[in-house]
């Protein structure tokens, strides 16, 4: 800024009076720009909140501010045996969990050896896990299905509507682009680290285990929730592998939910997209940087 | 043991530090006895039933672990046996899946391979007209289960149940009541004997449908005293490679072109098999004036909905960034936050809140343009008004991804070259346009193509909007109009009103792997990204 004053010519005080209207002018329209980007924004979480809080429930008889706002839909949410909404959201936090642990586990023995050794068919081997991976795994989505069909009629817990089933797809899913992410975070630390404690006597795995891990924890935690928003949110997989409605996911099971009964009950839907959003809502808010960094360098949010 | 090399070039040799305790390698041999016993379980059942896809999947991925377990040379890999197990099971095979599939005549009435289907029509059977005919005598438990006493020509008694193995009958034996003057039991234990009133009014109902014994030794009643033996109907002749109806003596040789079994009339045995037909399923898709109308159609419509997602998410992302991107705004940070939110919102949920919101008769949008203009757009019911309303809420969903990604390449670009501009005298406009922007596509230039290959196939908002809906009338097989290829094919895989064609899907899976991977590789080659990529590793 000093420099730009420093060049231009002196201004003279009419001149600077004029320049000063022009950029408040320019300040009030921006402002009112950007209050139109947030309407455009927040007026469907805005309306699905009034929504969840308005007793009469019906699409039809919605305002945006309820006249006598109660917790009636939450309520109803509670004793709704035919959408058991939060048996759904414990089948889609379990889900997601075991495929966060799993895959932050596999992934950093995996990316830890990428990083570190040195062997014949390394390049060409990460090469292949980026060309695997251009392809999303739901173009496979009929062999999928056919693949859990098969296994499942030999082991039960891995096949067709299992959460065992749906966790292995979810963990080959991510798995290619994790280990990249991963792997650059590997190497960002320097090789002295392990190199020194194996001088000392230490082996891969202590050096891995000991020194490696505690070091990249703070990476991992944000890998581990990548693949839990990731598998959380996840809808058409678990739509087409989940057969029964307890063994739904959250968002299988809110899609039902809205395509049987819509109109009727749109506050108790409302109330329950609200439970299974906050959860989410608030770990992107919190990680929003972190979140963004590893999306760039893998692939855009499903 | 406890000496470690460091090679010339500063790095572990991966070789050096091996240790070998004895916990550590028992550890090892366990796990990997258990793994193995797991794959040989798994491989007998596959192999018993011919999977042999699943089953090369599963021996390659045991392969794999072992070779790496067991060779020291291979170190490295170990480390890796895991992730490679679970890609070469749940990613690798599937592609190869997909791939073989789409030249396999596989849908419904074909899902069974030639020797399954073999077994499956030999199960078929029939009472033949003339030859043996036993005498029979029927009995029936409390429970209502039904028995036979029959008797062969040669005069040797059986009991026979649905179900059960034949039984031969020993005079005397437990259960047996005593013989009338024709040598028949009175009673047997837990049955009593059907007298001909008991027989008539159930005959046809009752008796004659039910097959008695196990197969293939099984009995049907043809007439109030005689049952026949059933006989196996089609039987397979491996030497002609044929089936012969023995009611009928037609035969039916095997057409390994079509999967069928075919008599000379081209009557074919249902059901069919699997097999090979190398391109035919992509013939369909480019010369079936059927077909291909709704390919193109659909074809098209991905392209233009990829193109139009990441345009109008780019150019509002790009906006509401630039519009940030002043740092004597108030609150910013708050607002930023505010705007992420529809990003922050599971894509579902926030498609479910759009639907309800642009609903055709109760929607907030909807009403409110009824009333304001005295009409809406049919959101879900009119073609062109569909796709628009899917824009729409893909642009609602995609554009604060875009103003993230956006503002952080705007504050990476230098301040001095604004000043130059300024001291040029630019004016706004000119430095958006000669500055701002092609800077910026440098570096969100890729991301816009991994951004257009992503809604190429963004199933999620497709299906969840509207099914892919409205219909596309007249198609041969279910198609919509806000369909985009991914979820074309996977209609054409599982709504299966019209019969599932799993190898016509797959054709057309191949089709989009190619124009991913084009679009893909073209991105590497014109950002100079592969060479990056490439020196990093």
């Amino acid at each position: 800024m000093s420099s730009e004053i420093a060049a231009a010519p002196l201004p003279r005080p009419a001149r600077a009076r004029s320049m000063r209207q022009r950029h408040r002018n320019q300040l009030v329209l921006r402002s009112a720009l950007i209050a139109v980007a947030l309407v455009f924004a927040l007026f469907p979480v805005i309306w699905i909140v009034s929504a969840a809080f308005n007793p009469t429930s019906s699409l039809a008889s919605q305002q945006l501010i309820p006249p006598n706002a109660s917790t009636a839909n939450f309520e109803e949410l509670l004793n709704d045996p035919l959408h058991p909404i939060f048996v759904w959201i414990r089948n889609s936090v379990k889900v997601a969990a075991i495929t966060a642990l799993l895959a932050v586990f596999v992934t950093a023995l995996t990316a830890y050896a990428f990083s570190r050794f040195r062997f014949r068919g390394r390049r060409s081997l990460l090469l292949t896990i980026l060309l695997i991976q251009v392809f999303p795994n739901m173009l496979t989505i009929v062999a999928l299905f056919l693949l859990l069909r098969q296994i499942g009629e030999y082991v039960p817990w891995l096949g067709l509507n299992t959460h065992g089933g749906l966790i292995l797809v979810y963990l080959g899913a991510q798995m290619g682009i994790n280990i990249w992410l991963m792997k650059g975070f590997f190497d960002s630390i320097p090789r002295d680290i392990d190199e020194s404690a194996m001088v000392d006597g230490a082996s891969h795995w202590q050096a891995f285990w000991r020194l490696i891990f505690p070091l990249v924890r703070p990476i991992l935690a944000v890998v581990g929730i990548l693949a839990f928003v990731g598998s959380y949110n996840e809808f058409i997989l678990a739509s087409v592998l989940l057969r029964s409605n307890e063994n739904y996911t959250l968002m299988v099971g809110l899609y039902l939910f809205v395509t049987q009964t819509f109109a009727q009950s749109w506050g108790v839907f409302a109330a329950g997209a609200i439970i299974g959003a906050i959860p989410i809502a608030v770990i992107y808010i919190l990680l929003q940087d972190q979140i963004v960094g590893g999306l760039t360098q893998g692939a855009v949010k499903g | 043991m406890g000496q470690t090399t460091i090679e010339a070039r500063g790095r572990v040799s991966p070789l050096a530090s091996i240790r070998t305790s004895l916990p550590a390698i028992t550890l090892r041999f366990a796990g990997l006895a258990l793994v193995d016993a797991i794959a040989v379980w798994l491989l007998l059942f596959l192999i018993r039933d011919r999977v042999w896809p699943l089953a090369l999947g599963i021996l390659a991925a045991t392969l794999l672990v072992n070779a790496v377990n067991l060779t020291d040379r291979l170190y490295p890999l170990r480390w890796m046996s895991p992730a490679f197990s679970i890609i070469i099971l749940l990613v690798l095979y599937p592609i190869v899946f997909t791939v073989y599939t789409a030249f396999t005549n596989y849908s419904d009435g074909h899902l069974l391979t030639k020797v399954q289907t073999i077994r499956r029509i030999g199960q078929d059977r029939f009472l033949p007209e003339g030859g043996q005919t036993y005498q029979w005598t029927g009995f029936r438990s409390e429970a209502g289960d039904l028995t036979l006493w029959l008797v062969s020509p040669e005069g040797q008694a059986f009991l026979a149940r649905p179900g059960e193995p034949l039984q031969e009958a020993v005079l005397g034996q437990p259960g047996i009541g005593e013989l009338d003057e024709h040598g028949i039991p009175t009673r047997l234990d837990g049955y009593t004997r059907l007298e001909i009133r008991d027989i008539l009014p159930i005959l046809d109902s009752e008796l004659a449908l039910l097959e008695f014994g196990e197969p293939p030794f099984t009995f049907k009643i043809k007439s109030i005293r005689e049952a026949a033996q059933l006989q196996q109907r089609f039987v397979y002749d491996s030497s002609q490679d044929s089936i012969t109806d023995q009611r009928a003596g037609t035969v039916y040789p095997a057409d390994d072109k079509v999967g069928f079994f075919l008599s000379s009339a081209s009557v074919p045995l249902n059901p069919g098999y699997q097999v090979t037909i190398g391109l035919d399923n992509f013939d369909r898709l480019l010369n079936s004036p059927a077909l291909r109308g709704p390919f193109v159609q659909i074809f098209l419509w991905t392209i233009v909905f990829a193109f139009f997602s990441v345009f109008t998410t780019f150019a509002l992302g790009l906006f509401v960034a630039l519009l940030l991107n002043d740092p004597i705004l108030p609150a910013r940070r708050l607002i930023r936050t505010l705007l992420i939110l529809p990003y922050a919102i599971p894509g579902i949920i926030g498609i479910l809140i759009w639907r309800g919101m642009l609903n055709q008769h109760l929607g907030v949008i909807t009403t409110n343009l009824v009333k304001l203009f005295g009409w809406a757009p049919g959101w879900f019911i009119d073609p062109f008004w569909s796709k628009v309303g899917i824009l729409l809420v893909n642009l609602w969903l995609g554009s604060p991804y875009m103003m993230l990604i956006c503002s952080g390449a705007l504050q990476a670009i230098p301040g001095d070259i604004y000043e130059a501009a300024d001291v040029d005298g630019a004016s706004g406009w000119q430095k958006f346009w000669d500055i701002t922007l092609p800077l910026l596509l440098v570096s969100v230039g890729p991301l816009l193509i991994a951004s257009f290959t992503f809604n190429f196939n963004n199933f999620s908002v497709i299906y969840a909007y509207n099914e892919g809906r409205p219909p596309i009338p007249g198609t041969p097989t279910p198609a919509g109009y806000t369909d985009i290829l991914i979820s074309y094919t996977f209609r054409l895989a599982f709504e299966t009103g019209r019969g599932a064609d799993y190898a016509y899907a797959a054709a057309i899976t191949i089709v989009i792997f190619i124009v991913v991977a084009t679009i893909t590789l073209l991105q590497y080659g014109f950002m100079g990204r592969w060479e990056e990529v490439s020196e990093n590793v």
